[in-house]
Protein backbone atom coordinates (compact mmCIF):
# COMPACT_ATOMS: atom_id res chain seq x y z
CA UNK A 1 0.00 0.00 0.00
CA UNK A 2 1.06 3.59 -0.53
CA UNK A 3 0.42 6.30 1.07
CA UNK A 4 -0.08 9.64 -0.47
CA UNK A 5 -0.90 13.16 1.34
CA UNK A 6 -4.13 14.52 -0.42
CA UNK A 7 -1.70 17.61 0.06
CA UNK A 8 0.10 16.85 -2.87
CA UNK A 9 -3.36 16.66 -4.95
CA UNK A 10 -3.97 19.93 -4.16
CA UNK A 11 -0.32 21.11 -5.26
CA UNK A 12 -1.19 19.16 -8.39
CA UNK A 13 -4.50 20.11 -9.17
CA UNK A 14 -3.62 23.46 -9.19
CA UNK A 15 -1.00 23.84 -11.45
CA UNK A 16 -2.70 21.57 -13.96
CA UNK A 17 -5.50 23.89 -14.10
CA UNK A 18 -3.27 27.36 -15.02
CA UNK A 19 -0.93 25.14 -17.79
CA UNK A 20 -4.08 23.43 -18.94
CA UNK A 21 -5.46 26.59 -19.82
CA UNK A 22 -2.53 28.98 -20.84
CA UNK A 23 -1.19 25.91 -23.00
CA UNK A 24 -2.68 24.37 -25.56
CA UNK A 25 -1.74 20.71 -25.81
CA UNK A 26 0.68 19.49 -28.69
CA UNK A 27 -1.78 17.32 -30.78
CA UNK A 28 -4.08 20.27 -31.22
CA UNK A 29 -1.60 22.84 -32.23
CA UNK A 30 -0.69 20.39 -35.14
CA UNK A 31 -4.36 19.68 -36.38
CA UNK A 32 -4.92 23.22 -36.50
CA UNK A 33 -1.74 24.19 -38.46
CA UNK A 34 -2.29 21.04 -40.83
CA UNK A 35 -5.98 22.62 -41.54
CA UNK A 36 -4.61 26.12 -41.69
CA UNK A 37 -2.26 24.51 -44.76
CA UNK A 38 -5.56 22.98 -46.30
CA UNK A 39 -7.50 25.87 -46.46
CA UNK A 40 -7.78 28.51 -49.86
CA UNK A 41 -10.72 30.58 -48.80
CA UNK A 42 -8.90 33.92 -47.80
CA UNK A 43 -11.26 34.53 -44.39
CA UNK A 44 -10.98 30.72 -43.37
CA UNK A 45 -7.34 31.34 -43.55
CA UNK A 46 -7.69 34.15 -41.88
CA UNK A 47 -9.77 32.88 -38.97
CA UNK A 48 -6.81 30.27 -38.48
CA UNK A 49 -4.10 32.56 -38.01
CA UNK A 50 -5.53 34.43 -35.76
CA UNK A 51 -6.51 31.48 -33.71
CA UNK A 52 -2.80 30.47 -34.16
CA UNK A 53 -1.43 33.48 -33.00
CA UNK A 54 -3.76 33.74 -30.44
CA UNK A 55 -2.59 30.52 -28.29
CA UNK A 56 1.07 31.18 -28.95
CA UNK A 57 0.43 33.99 -27.48
CA UNK A 58 -0.93 32.98 -24.29
CA UNK A 59 1.75 29.97 -24.77
CA UNK A 60 4.32 33.12 -24.56
CA UNK A 61 2.61 34.91 -21.93
CA UNK A 62 1.17 32.60 -19.59
CA UNK A 63 -2.70 33.78 -19.70
CA UNK A 64 -5.65 32.34 -20.82
CA UNK A 65 -5.92 31.19 -24.36
CA UNK A 66 -9.89 31.70 -24.16
CA UNK A 67 -11.45 33.80 -21.29
CA UNK A 68 -13.65 31.59 -20.85
CA UNK A 69 -11.08 29.01 -18.56
CA UNK A 70 -14.31 26.62 -18.10
CA UNK A 71 -15.75 24.27 -15.81
CA UNK A 72 -12.52 21.87 -14.04
CA UNK A 73 -13.54 18.39 -14.93
CA UNK A 74 -10.79 16.80 -12.72
CA UNK A 75 -10.26 12.82 -13.86
CA UNK A 76 -8.68 10.92 -10.97
CA UNK A 77 -7.84 7.18 -11.92
CA UNK A 78 -6.72 6.29 -8.22
CA UNK A 79 -4.85 3.13 -8.16
CA UNK A 80 -6.34 0.08 -5.62
CA UNK A 81 -3.59 0.02 -3.48
CA UNK A 82 -3.51 3.84 -2.97
CA UNK A 83 -4.15 5.50 0.23
CA UNK A 84 -5.06 9.00 0.80
CA UNK A 85 -3.96 10.85 4.21
CA UNK A 86 -4.27 14.04 5.31
CA UNK A 87 -7.69 15.46 4.71
CA UNK A 88 -10.60 14.87 2.17
CA UNK A 89 -10.08 13.73 -1.05
CA UNK A 90 -12.50 15.79 -2.57
CA UNK A 91 -12.08 19.08 -0.51
CA UNK A 92 -7.95 18.70 -1.75
CA UNK A 93 -9.49 18.95 -5.30
CA UNK A 94 -11.26 21.61 -4.59
CA UNK A 95 -9.10 23.90 -2.93
CA UNK A 96 -6.63 22.48 -5.90
CA UNK A 97 -9.05 24.22 -8.27
CA UNK A 98 -9.64 27.56 -5.87
CA UNK A 99 -5.87 28.31 -5.65
CA UNK A 100 -5.23 27.77 -9.63
CA UNK A 101 -8.24 29.93 -10.84
CA UNK A 102 -7.32 32.51 -8.15
CA UNK A 103 -3.94 32.46 -8.56
CA UNK A 104 -3.34 31.58 -12.08
CA UNK A 105 -5.75 34.91 -12.83
CA UNK A 106 -8.56 32.68 -14.48
CA UNK A 107 -12.24 33.62 -14.80
CA UNK A 108 -14.90 32.17 -12.53
CA UNK A 109 -17.38 30.59 -14.23
CA UNK A 110 -19.45 28.42 -11.47
CA UNK A 111 -22.80 29.53 -9.88
CA UNK A 112 -23.57 27.36 -7.07
CA UNK A 113 -27.39 26.42 -8.17
CA UNK A 114 -28.63 25.66 -11.42
CA UNK A 115 -31.62 27.62 -11.05
CA UNK A 116 -31.18 29.74 -8.77
CA UNK A 117 -27.49 30.67 -10.42
CA UNK A 118 -24.87 32.72 -7.83
CA UNK A 119 -21.59 32.77 -8.75
CA UNK A 120 -19.12 30.54 -5.41
CA UNK A 121 -16.24 33.20 -6.41
CA UNK A 122 -13.32 30.38 -6.98
CA UNK A 123 -14.56 28.13 -9.55
CA UNK A 124 -15.41 25.64 -7.44
CA UNK A 125 -17.16 22.06 -7.18
CA UNK A 126 -14.38 20.56 -9.76
CA UNK A 127 -16.60 17.88 -11.79
CA UNK A 128 -14.75 14.96 -10.18
CA UNK A 129 -14.51 11.60 -11.78
CA UNK A 130 -12.88 8.99 -10.02
CA UNK A 131 -12.01 5.55 -11.37
CA UNK A 132 -10.23 2.54 -9.57
CA UNK A 133 -7.63 0.90 -11.35
CA UNK A 134 -4.79 -1.44 -10.71
CA UNK A 135 -1.60 -0.94 -9.33
CA UNK A 136 -0.35 2.05 -6.87
CA UNK A 137 -0.01 5.29 -9.03
CA UNK A 138 -2.61 7.83 -9.07
CA UNK A 139 -3.22 9.45 -12.82
CA UNK A 140 -4.53 13.35 -12.89
CA UNK A 141 -6.49 15.05 -15.48
CA UNK A 142 -7.64 18.60 -15.45
CA UNK A 143 -9.55 19.07 -18.69
CA UNK A 144 -11.31 22.99 -18.58
CA UNK A 145 -15.02 22.66 -20.26
CA UNK A 146 -16.04 25.86 -22.02
CA UNK A 147 -19.45 26.47 -22.15
CA UNK A 148 -19.98 27.53 -25.72
CA UNK A 149 -19.50 24.59 -26.92
CA UNK A 150 -20.77 22.38 -23.99
CA UNK A 151 -24.34 23.61 -24.65
CA UNK A 152 -24.12 22.38 -28.21
CA UNK A 153 -23.65 18.43 -26.74
CA UNK A 154 -26.89 15.95 -27.37
CA UNK A 155 -27.44 12.49 -26.26
CA UNK A 156 -30.23 10.19 -27.68
CA UNK A 157 -31.21 6.87 -26.90
CA UNK A 158 -31.26 4.81 -30.06
CA UNK A 159 -33.29 1.93 -30.80
CA UNK A 160 -30.72 -1.14 -32.18
CA UNK A 161 -32.52 -1.44 -35.26
CA UNK A 162 -31.23 2.30 -35.91
CA UNK A 163 -27.86 0.76 -36.39
CA UNK A 164 -24.80 2.47 -37.34
CA UNK A 165 -26.32 4.58 -39.71
CA UNK A 166 -28.65 6.08 -36.43
CA UNK A 167 -25.28 7.15 -35.28
CA UNK A 168 -23.38 8.60 -38.27
CA UNK A 169 -26.72 10.40 -39.04
CA UNK A 170 -26.96 11.98 -35.50
CA UNK A 171 -23.38 13.13 -35.68
CA UNK A 172 -24.05 15.42 -38.26
CA UNK A 173 -26.83 16.32 -37.21
CA UNK A 174 -25.67 17.57 -34.05
CA UNK A 175 -22.74 19.42 -35.60
CA UNK A 176 -25.27 20.96 -37.91
CA UNK A 177 -27.86 22.43 -35.18
CA UNK A 178 -23.98 23.89 -33.53
CA UNK A 179 -23.27 25.40 -36.74
CA UNK A 180 -20.98 28.11 -35.72
CA UNK A 181 -21.76 28.74 -32.18
CA UNK A 182 -19.61 26.26 -30.30
CA UNK A 183 -16.32 28.43 -32.17
CA UNK A 184 -15.61 26.15 -34.66
CA UNK A 185 -12.98 24.31 -35.68
CA UNK A 186 -14.69 21.97 -33.02
CA UNK A 187 -13.57 18.84 -31.67
CA UNK A 188 -16.50 16.17 -31.68
CA UNK A 189 -16.27 13.82 -28.84
CA UNK A 190 -18.74 10.41 -29.54
CA UNK A 191 -19.74 8.13 -26.58
CA UNK A 192 -21.51 4.81 -27.75
CA UNK A 193 -23.22 2.72 -25.95
CA UNK A 194 -23.15 2.03 -21.79
CA UNK A 195 -26.26 3.14 -19.86
CA UNK A 196 -27.50 6.87 -20.29
CA UNK A 197 -25.16 8.31 -18.07
CA UNK A 198 -21.92 6.30 -19.20
CA UNK A 199 -22.37 7.37 -22.64
CA UNK A 200 -22.11 11.08 -22.04
CA UNK A 201 -19.24 10.42 -19.94
CA UNK A 202 -17.69 8.58 -22.55
CA UNK A 203 -17.95 11.29 -25.13
CA UNK A 204 -16.26 13.48 -22.30
CA UNK A 205 -13.75 11.22 -22.08
CA UNK A 206 -13.60 11.15 -26.26
CA UNK A 207 -12.69 14.80 -25.95
CA UNK A 208 -9.99 14.26 -23.75
CA UNK A 209 -8.31 11.67 -25.57
CA UNK A 210 -4.71 13.18 -28.31
CA UNK A 211 -6.47 13.77 -31.52
CA UNK A 212 -3.51 12.06 -33.35
CA UNK A 213 -4.39 8.61 -31.32
CA UNK A 214 -6.68 6.39 -32.96
CA UNK A 215 -9.41 4.26 -31.55
CA UNK A 216 -7.61 1.01 -30.94
CA UNK A 217 -10.63 -0.84 -32.30
CA UNK A 218 -10.11 -0.53 -36.43
CA UNK A 219 -13.47 -0.20 -36.88
CA UNK A 220 -14.04 2.18 -34.94
CA UNK A 221 -11.03 4.27 -36.13
CA UNK A 222 -12.15 4.13 -39.54
CA UNK A 223 -15.57 5.72 -38.36
CA UNK A 224 -13.96 8.13 -36.84
CA UNK A 225 -11.85 9.03 -40.06
CA UNK A 226 -14.90 8.48 -41.78
CA UNK A 227 -16.97 10.84 -40.26
CA UNK A 228 -14.63 13.64 -39.29
CA UNK A 229 -14.52 13.77 -43.76
CA UNK A 230 -18.53 14.05 -43.81
CA UNK A 231 -18.48 16.85 -40.90
CA UNK A 232 -15.69 18.69 -42.65
CA UNK A 233 -17.99 18.22 -46.30
CA UNK A 234 -20.41 20.63 -44.35
CA UNK A 235 -18.85 23.52 -44.79
CA UNK A 236 -19.65 25.47 -41.73
CA UNK A 237 -15.72 26.35 -41.50
CA UNK A 238 -13.54 28.31 -39.06
CA UNK A 239 -15.93 30.53 -36.90
CA UNK A 240 -19.24 29.14 -39.16
CA UNK A 241 -18.16 31.62 -42.31
CA UNK A 242 -17.51 28.38 -44.91
CA UNK A 243 -14.23 26.27 -45.24
CA UNK A 244 -13.25 23.19 -45.25
CA UNK A 245 -11.95 23.35 -41.45
CA UNK A 246 -15.38 22.56 -39.27
CA UNK A 247 -13.82 19.91 -36.96
CA UNK A 248 -9.98 19.16 -36.29
CA UNK A 249 -11.08 15.77 -34.96
CA UNK A 250 -13.54 13.57 -34.03
CA UNK A 251 -12.77 11.03 -31.20
CA UNK A 252 -15.06 7.76 -30.49
CA UNK A 253 -14.97 5.47 -27.36
CA UNK A 254 -17.31 3.17 -26.55
CA UNK A 255 -19.01 0.72 -23.89
CA UNK A 256 -20.90 -2.74 -23.82
CA UNK A 257 -24.52 -1.84 -24.16
CA UNK A 258 -27.96 -3.39 -23.07
CA UNK A 259 -29.56 -6.10 -25.45
CA UNK A 260 -32.69 -3.18 -25.69
CA UNK A 261 -30.71 0.19 -26.48
CA UNK A 262 -27.86 2.23 -27.77
CA UNK A 263 -27.30 4.89 -25.89
CA UNK A 264 -24.95 7.67 -27.84
CA UNK A 265 -23.68 10.90 -26.60
CA UNK A 266 -22.05 13.88 -28.27
CA UNK A 267 -19.60 16.57 -26.69
CA UNK A 268 -18.94 18.78 -29.18
CA UNK A 269 -15.16 21.07 -27.86
CA UNK A 270 -14.36 24.02 -29.30
CA UNK A 271 -10.44 24.77 -30.90
CA UNK A 272 -9.44 25.14 -27.50
CA UNK A 273 -9.49 21.77 -26.79
CA UNK A 274 -7.22 21.56 -23.30
CA UNK A 275 -6.01 18.45 -21.04
CA UNK A 276 -3.51 18.25 -18.61
CA UNK A 277 -1.96 15.07 -16.98
CA UNK A 278 0.30 14.44 -14.32
CA UNK A 279 0.68 10.42 -12.80
CA UNK A 280 1.78 10.68 -9.07
CA UNK B 1 -13.69 44.29 -48.34
CA UNK B 2 -11.20 45.36 -45.25
CA UNK B 3 -11.94 48.70 -43.57
CA UNK B 4 -10.63 50.34 -40.46
CA UNK B 5 -13.45 52.04 -39.02
CA UNK B 6 -13.53 54.32 -35.83
CA UNK B 7 -16.50 54.74 -33.19
CA UNK B 8 -19.52 55.98 -32.67
CA UNK B 9 -21.22 53.51 -34.95
CA UNK B 10 -23.49 56.04 -36.60
CA UNK B 11 -26.60 55.24 -39.20
CA UNK B 12 -24.36 56.18 -41.78
CA UNK B 13 -21.44 54.09 -40.83
CA UNK B 14 -23.64 51.56 -39.55
CA UNK B 15 -25.30 51.28 -43.57
CA UNK B 16 -21.65 51.28 -45.15
CA UNK B 17 -20.43 48.30 -43.47
CA UNK B 18 -21.87 44.94 -45.18
CA UNK B 19 -21.85 41.29 -44.68
CA UNK B 20 -18.30 39.69 -44.64
CA UNK B 21 -16.39 42.68 -44.70
CA UNK B 22 -13.00 42.75 -42.55
CA UNK B 23 -13.20 45.67 -39.51
CA UNK B 24 -10.55 46.87 -37.80
CA UNK B 25 -12.84 48.73 -34.87
CA UNK B 26 -11.45 51.80 -33.15
CA UNK B 27 -13.03 53.78 -30.17
CA UNK B 28 -15.16 53.10 -26.83
CA UNK B 29 -17.09 49.97 -26.19
CA UNK B 30 -19.11 48.77 -23.60
CA UNK B 31 -19.24 44.98 -22.33
CA UNK B 32 -22.32 43.07 -21.24
CA UNK B 33 -23.69 39.46 -21.30
CA UNK B 34 -26.67 37.52 -20.05
CA UNK B 35 -26.99 38.73 -16.83
CA UNK B 36 -26.21 42.68 -16.98
CA UNK B 37 -28.68 42.51 -20.10
CA UNK B 38 -31.10 41.30 -18.27
CA UNK B 39 -30.75 44.74 -15.33
CA UNK B 40 -30.88 46.63 -18.07
CA UNK B 41 -33.53 45.80 -19.94
CA UNK B 42 -35.29 45.81 -16.81
CA UNK B 43 -33.59 49.22 -16.26
CA UNK B 44 -35.30 50.31 -19.50
CA UNK B 45 -38.61 48.92 -18.48
CA UNK B 46 -39.16 50.82 -15.38
CA UNK B 47 -37.71 53.88 -17.09
CA UNK B 48 -34.62 54.61 -15.62
CA UNK B 49 -31.59 55.54 -17.92
CA UNK B 50 -28.81 53.09 -18.41
CA UNK B 51 -25.33 53.17 -17.15
CA UNK B 52 -23.79 54.51 -20.48
CA UNK B 53 -24.99 56.75 -23.41
CA UNK B 54 -26.17 54.09 -25.57
CA UNK B 55 -27.07 56.25 -28.83
CA UNK B 56 -24.87 54.78 -31.09
CA UNK B 57 -22.92 52.37 -28.88
CA UNK B 58 -21.29 49.16 -29.44
CA UNK B 59 -21.66 46.40 -26.83
CA UNK B 60 -19.52 43.35 -26.64
CA UNK B 61 -20.63 40.13 -25.20
CA UNK B 62 -17.70 39.30 -23.63
CA UNK B 63 -17.10 37.89 -19.65
CA UNK B 64 -13.36 38.94 -19.65
CA UNK B 65 -10.80 36.72 -17.22
CA UNK B 66 -9.20 38.55 -14.40
CA UNK B 67 -6.14 40.60 -15.19
CA UNK B 68 -3.16 39.62 -14.02
CA UNK B 69 -0.76 42.69 -12.67
CA UNK B 70 0.10 44.57 -15.44
CA UNK B 71 -2.47 44.02 -17.50
CA UNK B 72 -5.36 46.16 -18.65
CA UNK B 73 -7.74 43.50 -18.77
CA UNK B 74 -7.11 39.55 -18.98
CA UNK B 75 -8.34 37.48 -22.08
CA UNK B 76 -11.58 38.57 -23.28
CA UNK B 77 -12.84 36.79 -26.28
CA UNK B 78 -16.66 36.96 -27.53
CA UNK B 79 -18.99 34.64 -25.95
CA UNK B 80 -22.29 33.40 -27.66
CA UNK B 81 -24.26 36.11 -29.05
CA UNK B 82 -27.89 33.86 -29.06
CA UNK B 83 -28.43 34.39 -25.33
CA UNK B 84 -28.74 37.73 -25.46
CA UNK B 85 -30.84 37.67 -28.44
CA UNK B 86 -33.91 37.70 -25.68
CA UNK B 87 -32.37 41.52 -25.07
CA UNK B 88 -31.11 42.80 -28.54
CA UNK B 89 -34.11 44.34 -30.04
CA UNK B 90 -34.67 46.57 -26.54
CA UNK B 91 -31.04 47.49 -26.83
CA UNK B 92 -31.36 48.56 -30.18
CA UNK B 93 -34.82 50.12 -29.93
CA UNK B 94 -32.35 52.97 -27.72
CA UNK B 95 -29.73 53.54 -29.80
CA UNK B 96 -26.98 50.86 -28.68
CA UNK B 97 -27.15 49.16 -32.80
CA UNK B 98 -23.44 47.68 -32.72
CA UNK B 99 -22.84 44.60 -31.35
CA UNK B 100 -19.70 41.91 -30.54
CA UNK B 101 -19.95 38.31 -29.93
CA UNK B 102 -20.55 34.78 -31.71
CA UNK B 103 -22.89 32.44 -33.17
CA UNK B 104 -26.12 32.59 -34.38
CA UNK B 105 -29.05 35.25 -34.43
CA UNK B 106 -32.39 35.12 -34.12
CA UNK B 107 -34.91 36.42 -36.89
CA UNK B 108 -36.26 38.53 -34.34
CA UNK B 109 -32.80 40.34 -34.09
CA UNK B 110 -32.23 40.25 -37.78
CA UNK B 111 -35.59 42.34 -38.23
CA UNK B 112 -34.77 44.71 -35.29
CA UNK B 113 -31.23 44.92 -37.10
CA UNK B 114 -33.03 46.16 -40.42
CA UNK B 115 -35.19 48.49 -38.17
CA UNK B 116 -32.15 50.49 -36.69
CA UNK B 117 -29.55 49.91 -38.98
CA UNK B 118 -27.63 47.53 -36.49
CA UNK B 119 -24.76 45.58 -36.93
CA UNK B 120 -23.47 42.40 -35.77
CA UNK B 121 -20.18 41.59 -35.58
CA UNK B 122 -18.24 38.62 -34.92
CA UNK B 123 -15.26 38.53 -32.90
CA UNK B 124 -13.07 35.55 -32.99
CA UNK B 125 -14.02 33.01 -30.49
CA UNK B 126 -11.59 31.66 -28.16
CA UNK B 127 -9.37 33.97 -29.36
CA UNK B 128 -9.24 35.86 -26.18
CA UNK B 129 -5.49 36.35 -25.49
CA UNK B 130 -5.11 37.64 -28.83
CA UNK B 131 -8.39 40.23 -28.83
CA UNK B 132 -7.42 41.71 -24.93
CA UNK B 133 -4.02 42.57 -27.10
CA UNK B 134 -6.43 45.78 -28.26
CA UNK B 135 -8.12 46.52 -25.49
CA UNK B 136 -6.29 49.78 -24.39
CA UNK B 137 -8.13 50.81 -21.28
CA UNK B 138 -10.82 48.67 -19.13
CA UNK B 139 -13.25 50.66 -16.41
CA UNK B 140 -15.45 49.15 -14.22
CA UNK B 141 -18.44 51.28 -14.56
CA UNK B 142 -21.92 49.06 -12.86
CA UNK B 143 -23.31 45.94 -11.60
CA UNK B 144 -19.33 45.11 -9.83
CA UNK B 145 -21.60 42.27 -8.03
CA UNK B 146 -21.51 40.50 -11.50
CA UNK B 147 -18.18 40.10 -11.17
CA UNK B 148 -16.81 39.25 -14.83
CA UNK B 149 -20.11 39.63 -15.89
CA UNK B 150 -20.04 43.57 -14.97
CA UNK B 151 -20.30 46.45 -17.11
CA UNK B 152 -17.31 47.63 -18.30
CA UNK B 153 -16.44 50.63 -20.62
CA UNK B 154 -13.21 49.49 -23.27
CA UNK B 155 -11.42 51.21 -25.81
CA UNK B 156 -9.81 49.18 -28.47
CA UNK B 157 -7.70 49.97 -30.94
CA UNK B 158 -7.80 48.09 -34.60
CA UNK B 159 -9.71 45.00 -32.85
CA UNK B 160 -9.91 42.56 -35.77
CA UNK B 161 -13.63 41.64 -36.53
CA UNK B 162 -15.95 40.40 -39.50
CA UNK B 163 -19.54 41.59 -40.28
CA UNK B 164 -21.63 38.53 -39.72
CA UNK B 165 -25.41 40.24 -40.31
CA UNK B 166 -25.25 43.55 -42.20
CA UNK B 167 -28.57 46.13 -41.39
CA UNK B 168 -29.87 44.66 -44.67
CA UNK B 169 -29.84 41.35 -42.86
CA UNK B 170 -26.96 40.14 -45.09
CA UNK B 171 -25.61 36.62 -43.33
CA UNK B 172 -21.59 36.17 -43.47
CA UNK B 173 -23.05 32.66 -41.91
CA UNK B 174 -25.07 31.28 -45.04
CA UNK B 175 -23.47 33.26 -47.45
CA UNK B 176 -19.96 32.13 -46.73
CA UNK B 177 -21.30 28.47 -46.12
CA UNK B 178 -22.92 28.56 -49.33
CA UNK B 179 -19.85 30.28 -51.12
CA UNK B 180 -17.54 27.55 -50.11
CA UNK B 181 -19.76 24.67 -50.78
CA UNK B 182 -20.68 26.33 -54.54
CA UNK B 183 -16.42 26.48 -55.40
CA UNK B 184 -16.50 22.61 -53.85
Amino acid sequence: MREISVNLITDVVERLCIEANTHLPGDVQCALESCRACEDGSIAQGVLDKIIENYNIADRENVPICQDTGMACVFLEIGQDVHFVGGDLREAVDEGVRRGYTNGYLRKSVVGDPVRRGNTGDNTPAMLYTEIVPGENVKITVGPKGFGSENMSAIRMFKPSAGLQGIKDFIIETVENAGPNPCPPMVVGVGIGGTFDKAALLAKKAIMRPLDVPNPDPFYADLEKEMLEKVNALGIGPQGFGGKTTAIGLNIETLPTHIAGMPCAININCHVTRHKTEVL
Amino acid sequence: MEKHITLPLTEELARSLKAGDTVYLTGTIYTSRDAGHKRMCEALARGEALPFDPQDAVIYYVGPAPAKPGQVIGSAGPTTAGRMDAYAPTMMSVGARGMIGKGARLPEVVEAMKKYSGVYFGAIGGAGALLAKCIKSAELIAFEDLGAEALRKLYVEDMPLFVIIDSEGNNLYETGRADYLAQK
